[in-house]
């Protein structure tokens, strides 16, 4: 009786395994064929994200390519270490793409998407993510409102450290009722990160590219 | 056996609606139905998994034992859908982003185990198929509905976010319902999920009700027994 259980036991565990492996070649295919593509589309909308805050006609270099690596420091507000994006033209530094983070938003991280001139000017500025509230904070988010253009063109030199913050603060950027937290946050981590552009221009330029990583 | 194509597509659309009637897999539905395009997509994506994991289960049904049922048509769900997701990653990348951690949940999603359970590991494979994909696109029909209602409501347009899935030249199809509106948020919120279902099941139960009273022979369909998540 109880060898009938244990071959019982046996045969069923023994099946169990086969629907396993059977599972798992199913999932190595599909990994294996879609990796490519995968890789291939993560790379088009990272390239359209960043056409977004870079015009095209400052570079000539593959943007997604000529990335150096930027440690967590405070000024970006990065907790992990972030990619910079180089533009060149004929091989001259013209902008960089940095990612930025707002930790003080209302209600989460907000992430940012920042293009600065190699003089300091912003070409564009747009939210990655955040989970701000949907109607009231999401104006942040170029798909919602154009608020984010506000900061284009803006720069260390031209706007004076009183003007970084939003209008009710006594600053310069525009902000609407009963939402102020959010593009507060906003506004302090642009000025940060124009900041810490200013303090590491040269070696943003000058750091060797990282390989991207396949993920 | 010989279940009647027609009667398999009847329910899975209606009489045995998904979420109108057996309300299973309610966590996706109030999620993801902010818009009609979310809506859409994820029952398309729910509709393939339920086709296929129907349609893979139905022919070894008779192989696997009892005590192992539920660890196998899980097993088999959970790839489907992984490779679901890994397709739609690569081909359709801003609608994954969009939908986001919903696809692997559609694993947890009851009622694909639940056509599993009752129907596939009962009957042959087409029967099994059909039924997987009606179950599917009843689903689908009302994820879209309710989204369709949130967002009108909401934002005042329809099929916002198409151009996620079609590419940016179908960004025309975009109807803008009513220009100038303000948006009333409750309805993109979770609540306006909840109120929004509410009312559909209850102008499904008005229908039935009155196709009842109004002397057909159809018999009044069993009020939702099981709960999902």
């Amino acid at each position: 009786m109880s060898e009938n259980i244990a071959r019982h036991s046996v045969q069923t565990a023994a099946l169990m395994i086969v629907f396993t492996l059977v599972g798992t070649l199913l999932l190595v295919l599909a990994f294996f064929s879609t990796r490519g593509p995968i890789a291939e589309s993560e790379r088009k909308a990272k390239l359209a994200l960043l056409e977004q805050v870079l015009p095209t006609s400052l570079h000539d270099n593959d943007l997604v390519t000529d990335a150096a690596d930027v440690p967590p420091n405070d000024e970006l507000g990065n907790r992990d270490a972030t990619l910079a994006y180089r533009a060149r033209m004929a091989g001259q530094p013209t902008a960089v793409i940095l990612e930025a983070v707002a930790p003080d938003g209302y209600s989460g991280d907000i992430k940012l998407l920042i293009g600065v001139r190699a003089d300091g000017e912003i070409t564009g500025v747009r939210v990655l993510a955040h989970k701000e509230t949907p109607g009231l904070g999401d104006y942040i988010d170029i798909a919602k409102s154009n608020w984010i253009k506000n900061f284009d063109g803006k720069s260390l030199a031209k706007l004076p450290e009183d003007g970084w913050k939003v209008k009710k603060d006594g600053g310069r950027f525009d902000h609407m009722a009963g939402a102020t937290i959010t593009p507060r946050a906003v506004v302090k981590a642009v000025h940060k990160a124009l900041k810490y552009f200013a303090a590491h221009r040269d070696q943003l330029f000058a750091a060797p590219a990282v390989k991207e990583s396949a993920t | 056996m010989s279940q009647d194509y027609k009667e398999i597509t009847e329910n899975g659309l209606w009489k045995q609606n998904p979420i109108l009637v057996q309300t299973l897999g309610m966590c996706p539905t109030l999620a993801v139905t902010t818009s009609a395009v979310n809506g859409f997509s994820l029952g398309l994506a729910t509709a393939f998994v339920m086709a296929a994991s129907n349609g893979s289960i139905a022919p070894i049904r008779r192989w696997v034992p009892r005590e192992i049922r539920n660890p196998v048509y899980i097993l088999i769900i959970a790839a489907l859908v992984t490779v679901t997701d890994l397709v739609m990653h690569a081909y359709v990348q801003e609608l994954h982003q969009v939908l986001g951690i919903f696809i692997p949940l559609i694993v947890t999603n009851c009622i694909v185990l639940a056509r599993v359970e009752a129907f596939a590991a009962k009957n042959p494979v087409i029967p099994s198929t059909l039924d997987g994909l009606m179950m599917g696109l009843g689903l689908t029909f009302v994820l879209t509905l309710l989204g369709a209602l949130r967002e009108l409501v909401g934002k005042g347009t329809l099929l916002s976010g198409i151009d996620l899935a079609l590419g940016p030249a179908a960004k025309q199809f975009v109807v803008t319902v009513l220009p100038d509106y303000h948006g009333f948020l409750l309805a993109i919120l979770p609540p306006g999920a909840f109120i929004g279902l509410a009312l559909l099941i209850a102008a499904r139960n008005w229908m039935e009700s009155r196709k009842a009273a109004s002397g057909t022979q159809t018999a009044p369909s069993e009020p939702a027994m099981a709960h999902g998540h």
